[in-house]
């Protein structure tokens, strides 16, 4: 019966070993350790063997199947990682070919900038203000001390629609309205994006419509210092912490003191081709709310003091990336406007 | 405003300032100097030379051999090419080795077998604009008046040793219009005095009053005319030195009596003119209004209509000149004037501007007329020439001046307080710092306890405020010095509004479904303007355009998306997804402002999606654009109240466009542009959009709040029904939800089918819908039961049968 075992053993194992698939394998579980299989055959007649003999014999009997167990399973274990790998082979793919594209569309490079802006002075606490494009006579020019006839108002600079309406040149409309929406009581601190239009021949430096973005604060004790330092937090965030600002005295009529606000300029002061070899960038105009314009606004100039600025996307987009015609932002070509989508 | 550091020099010591620092402080204090022009630093090895000898070329018509004295032992050998050269004259030689502008460089050369060692220049090749020269010499080389030696250094004779500092004025600073009026700014810059010419001209025992009376008509734009008449000038060229500081200001030299208004115009900044006296022959000037189409020829010969708006200088009889723009061609001074009446006059800024726009002639003058001079200087400009003319034309200055009208408006006083100027500055400055700098600004100043008081002279008209003063002082105390300080007071919040932050997050949208965001023009065309309109009414029109495609307003953004589109695809990028949202302007009437809707729009053509190796490849379509348009609603929480509409509006496919509608309200379009235009605007098959997005974000967005996922699994029940093709979707989608009920949590279509299977005029449309209990397993039964209910809804609302 030993003998028998020991033959059921090797003839097992030998054939788990030419099992060709898991089939097969199988078929040989089932034949030699299967319920009618040989070796449950042979624990059947174990009854006819004697008291000594039998646990003997079902140790035994227990070492030929787990010796049987374990080549199937170790074949079965070798088969499926066989079959694994065929399948890995048969499924593997150049990983360098393209993947499926996500259309990505992205912002404009002028919505970059107003929004960079935008987030920027939210950040100080501004509110962002609207306001209409087609403007009355009254708030593009007359509420911001520009009375009709003013030299600084020509007609030739502005798109009329009729003598009391027009294109407006500039956001502080805007400013107009928010004052007179506050009816004479401070604080007021908004910045005012928008589209404005000017009465220029499109070419390389000039368009007919371009767009700026304009602060206004106004306040019990606001000075020129305020302006100032808001200014500095302005271009260092915008162009870097290693930037500074200058003003220069300037002019206009709603503002005064008026100045123009330089920017240093990226070479560092050494002098480059886009600061013209002066270290410094023009980016902004800026002044001190002029006192007519806060009176026509409805708040007491003696009261109430405060300062504005402005700037054009456009010019500090061409800075900023180095763009060299303003006709860019309104050909809307693809491959320029594609260069913007990604987030720096 | 061109500056010559030379003569600048006459009214204010600036000798140990170079012109470049010079330049930098200038600009520091307010008045931005452009630029610096040194011609001489481009030039070298130019010497004045005396032509000793001409004679013609052997061997070439147009040249000219010369001997030149050059200061030297012996003269040098030149060719010259120039018609007006001659033996006699002083010129300037361009030495051997010589550098002229441009880097061009003067070598040893032989001319048609002829040495020349040399080139005799003409002033443009000295690097004076020709549009400056004087005419004599504007076509051929320059002769010096005879004060000049041989050898000497001709750029030093011609002032071109000068610099000139370019000053780009602020409308504000026409103070600055004037070499003293730049000096009293350089004064104040630098702390020091200014030197004013004291003119006192020799007088003769004649009255001028006997030879010419003055009577204004119009005293409102002429407050005051001085006149004084020199007799007896000798018109020639102006002095060497003159002519020079005035091309170095760019102005062209003339003849001595010309030129010597130009100077005090450059000098005074008031506007002088020169009228010859014989031409008066009525001895009396008339200053009035012209009459309407009265007719008028200036001095550059143009015939000119006048109107009843325009100030005219008459001789009683017609006009001679219009006032502060240009004289006439019949009483200009020419080489045969013997007698001059000199003009000085203050001319109403706004009178000359009038005329200077109605004629479109801008000049030196009526720049300054138009922005004021300064009342208190007529008389002395006036007495300046009279001198310059005597000393330079051998004029005889009859005695006294001739004055009609009074003009001596009181020097303005302005106040502020110490207090003042420091907190709105953010300085603290002391009263001692305060006069200091208006001291230096030559203004008189009174201080009583904390207010100070300034009395602004006449030549300062921009200064009329405490502000002013403010600026007068943080300018030339130095905005370096203001410090950085941020407001005080309370914190705000700063925040975008609701409506802002939802236009950015339909931005955002957008690009991550592969839009780019365009940005195009508000202006178009007549045609343009409605094209594809929401809503058509007469465009707003501009009154005076720059060109047809930019003269009125937009009523909707897809024109230039659809031509910005066609720029794309014309450029090899077939496949162009753009949006844009932006303002339509929509006529509200005459003189009304117009409507302005913010508007959402944008254009899809060529592929979907594409994906090459992979064969991939998927037209755009009217589903692709609308899956879209269902995502902004899904973002803005809009997703239940939107609903499309088969529509035909203008411009589109008549089969494929619906309106879009906000409960029910039309909110926008969306459909394929109509077959027919594609030729016409250049892009093949295109899907648009145009939505009402300040409609979209005025809507009040729903707070969010969650709801327990179901605990409960759900049924599925998929159904595909025969109805007749003209039958929409959407109409079945809404009968199964109605009778669907409570339980019915979701339907959606899986499947359409029209076509060789099917009964003519029939289709097949298939929906699968979720039945689902929140609050229990639902039974088959149960769900069974409102399934018949559906299917019976249909049959009965439809006429939809199941599909065997």
């Amino acid at each position: 019966m030993e003998e028998q075992l020991k033959g059921l053993q090797e003839e097992a194992i030998l054939k788990a070993a030419a099992a060709q698939d898991l089939k097969e394998l199988n078929d040989v579980r089932v034949a030699y350790l299967g319920k009618k299989g040989p070796v449950t055959e042979v624990l059947k007649g174990m009854g006819k063997l004697s008291a000594e003999e039998r646990p003997k014999m079902g140790a035994l009997v227990n070492v030929v199947r787990e010796a049987i167990t374990k080549a199937i399973e170790s074949k079965q274990a070798s088969l499926e990682s066989e079959a694994i790998q065929k399948q890995l082979a048969e499924e593997s793919i150049d990983v360098t070919l393209p993947g499926r594209p996500v259309k990505l569309g992205g912002h404009h490079p002028l919505t970059r900038v107003t929004e960079e802006i935008e987030d920027l002075f939210i950040g100080m606490g501004y509110k962002v203000a609207e306001g209409p494009e087609v403007e009355q006579d009254y708030y593009n020019f007359e509420a911001l001390n520009l009375p009709k006839g003013h030299p600084a108002r020509d007609m030739q600079d502005t798109f009329y629609i009729t003598p009391e309406l027009l294109m407006r040149t500039h956001t502080s409309p805007v400013q107009v309205r928010t004052m007179l929406e506050h009816a004479g009581k401070g604080p007021v601190k908004i910045i005012c994006p928008g589209k404005v239009y000017r009465r220029d021949s499109d070419d390389a430096t000039h368009s007919h419509q371009f767009n700026q973005i304009e602060g206004l604060v106004v306040g019990e004790n606001i000075r020129m210092s305020d302006l100032k330092g808001t200014l500095d937090a302005f271009a260092k965030k915008m162009f870097g912490e290693d930037r500074e600002i200058r003003l220069r005295p300037s002019f206009f009529p709603f503002t005064e003191p008026s100045v123009e606000v330089d920017v240093s300029c990226m070479c560092g002061g050494k002098g480059c081709s886009i600061c013209k070899g002066t270290g410094w960038i023009e980016v902004l105009g800026a002044g001190m709310v002029h006192p007519n314009v806060l009176e026509m606004a409805g708040f007491d100039s003696n009261v109430y003091s405060g300062f504005a600025f402005g700037m054009g996307q456009e010019r500090i987009a061409m800075l900023k990336y180095g763009i060299d015609d303003i006709r860019h932002f309104y050909t809307n070509d693809l491959r320029f406007l594609k260069q913007f989508s990604v987030h720096e | 405003m061109f500056v010559s550091y030379k003569w600048l020099s006459q009214y204010v010591d600036i000798a140990d300032q170079t012109p470049e620092e010079l330049a930098e402080k200038i600009t520091r204090a307010g008045i931005e100097v452009e630029g610096v022009e040194m011609p001489a630093s481009e030039m070298k090895g130019i010497v004045v030379g005396y032509v000793q000898s001409r004679e013609q070329h052997p061997n070439a018509d147009k040249l000219s051999k010369c001997l030149v004295d050059v200061g030297e032992a012996e003269p040098v050998q030149i060719i010259c090419g120039a018609k007006n050269v001659d033996a006699g004259q002083f010129v300037a030689v361009a030495r051997t080795g010589a550098v002229l502008p441009g880097n061009f460089k003067i070598k040893r050369a032989k001319l048609r077998g002829e040495e020349s060692n040399g080139m005799i220049c003409s002033l443009s090749e000295l690097g004076i604009e020709s549009r400056l020269n004087p005419k004599e010499y504007a076509e051929g080389i320059f002769n010096f008046p005879n004060d000049v030696t041989p050898g000497e250094d001709a750029l030093a004779a011609l002032n071109r040793d000068d610099a000139i500092l370019e000053l780009s004025l602020t409308p504000n600073r026409s103070d600055a219009l004037s070499m003293i009026g730049v000096a009293y700014e350089v004064a104040a810059i630098l702390g020091r005095d200014v030197k004013l010419p004291e003119p006192k001209p020799a007088e003769a025992a004649e009255q001028a009053s006997d030879a010419i009376r003055i009577h204004i008509d119009a005293p409102e734009d002429n407050p005051l005319y001085i006149a004084r008449v020199v007799k007896n000038v000798k018109i020639g060229p102006s002095p060497l030195w003159m002519q020079t500081l005035l091309m170095n200001a760019g102005v062209r030299p003339h003849n001595n009596v010309v030129d010597i208004t130009n100077y005090v115009l450059m000098e005074y900044g008031q506007p002088l003119h020169a009228f010859d006296l014989h031409r008066i022959e009525t001895g009396e000037i008339v200053v009035r209004r012209a009459a309407e189409g009265e007719k008028f020829t200036t001095l550059d010969d143009a015939e000119r209509t006048l109107s009843a708006d325009q100030l005219v200088i008459t001789n009683g009889q017609e006009p001679i000149a219009l006032a502060g723009v240009m004289g006439g061609a019949n009483s200009e001074v020419t080489d045969q004037t013997v007698n001059v009446l000199i003009e000085s006059a203050y001319f109403n800024g706004q009178t000359v501007r009038t005329a200077s726009k109605a004629h479109g002639l801008r000049s030196e003058a009526s720049a300054r007329f138009e922005k004021g001079v300064d009342p208190s200087r007529v008389q002395a400009a006036c007495d300046r020439a009279a001198e310059l003319m005597s000393e330079l034309a051998e004029g005889t200055v009859l005695s006294g001046s001739v004055v009609a009208g009074e003009y001596a408006p009181e020097p303005k006083e302005v106040s502020v307080t110490l207090d003042r100027l420091n907190t709105r500055l953010g300085t603290s400055l002391t009263m001692e710092n305060v006069e200091d700098i208006f001291s230096r600004l030559k203004f008189k100043t009174a201080t009583n306890g904390d207010t100070i008081t300034v009395t602004v002279p006449t030549r300062r008209g921009d200064i009329t405020i405490p502000e002013d003063l403010t600026e007068e002082v943080a300018r030339l105390y130095g905005y370096d010095h203001i410090p950085l300080t941020l407001p005080e007071g309370e914190a705000l919040p700063g925040a975008l509004s609701p409506y802002q932050l939802g236009r950015r997050i339909v931005r955002r949208y957008l690009e991550g479904a592969g839009f780019t965001q365009a940005v195009t023009y508000s202006l178009t065309s007549q045609k343009r303007a409605t094209q594809f309109a929401l809503e058509v009414r007469e465009p707003v029109a501009l009154a005076m355009p720059m060109s047809e495609e930019r003269a009125y307003l937009r009523e909707s953004l897809l024109p230039h998306l659809i031509e910005a589109a066609a720029y794309n695809n014309a450029r090899q990028m077939g496949s162009v997804a753009l949006y844009e949202t932006g303002s339509v302007y929509l006529n509200e009437g005459d003189n009304v402002q117009p409507k302005e809707e913010e508007r959402l729009a944008g254009i899809v053509t060529g592929l979907w999606q594409e994906h090459l190796w992979q064969g991939e490849k998927k037209a755009v379509d009217f589903f692709a654009v609308k899956g879209v348009i269902e995502g902004i609603a899904a973002r803005l929480g809009l997703t239940d109240r939107l609903s499309f509409q088969k529509a035909a509006p203008e411009g589109f496919h008549p089969g494929r466009t619906a309106f879009v509608l906000l409960d029910g309200q039309p909110v926008g379009v969306i459909g394929q542009i109509h077959p027919s235009l594609t030729k016409e605007v250049d892009v093949k098959e295109a899907y648009l959009f145009e939505l009402k997005l300040d409609v979209l974000l005025s809507v009040e967005r729903p707070a969010l709040s969650y709801t327990p996922i179901p605990r409960f699994p759900s049924i599925s029940r998929d159904i595909a029904l025969v109805v007749d093709s003209a039958v929409e979707a959407a109409s079945l989608e809404s009968i199964i939800k109605e009778a669907g009920g409570a339980l019915l949590t979701n339907v959606h279509v899986f499947d359409v089918y029209e076509g060789e299977r099917m009964e003519a005029g029939k289709k097949s449309v298939a929906f699968a819908l979720t039945y689902m209990n929140p609050e229990k397993t639902l039974t088959d039964e149960e769900v069974t039961a409102v399934h018949e209910k559906v299917l019976a809804a249909l049959k009965d609302k439809a006429n939809a049968d199941l599909r065997a």
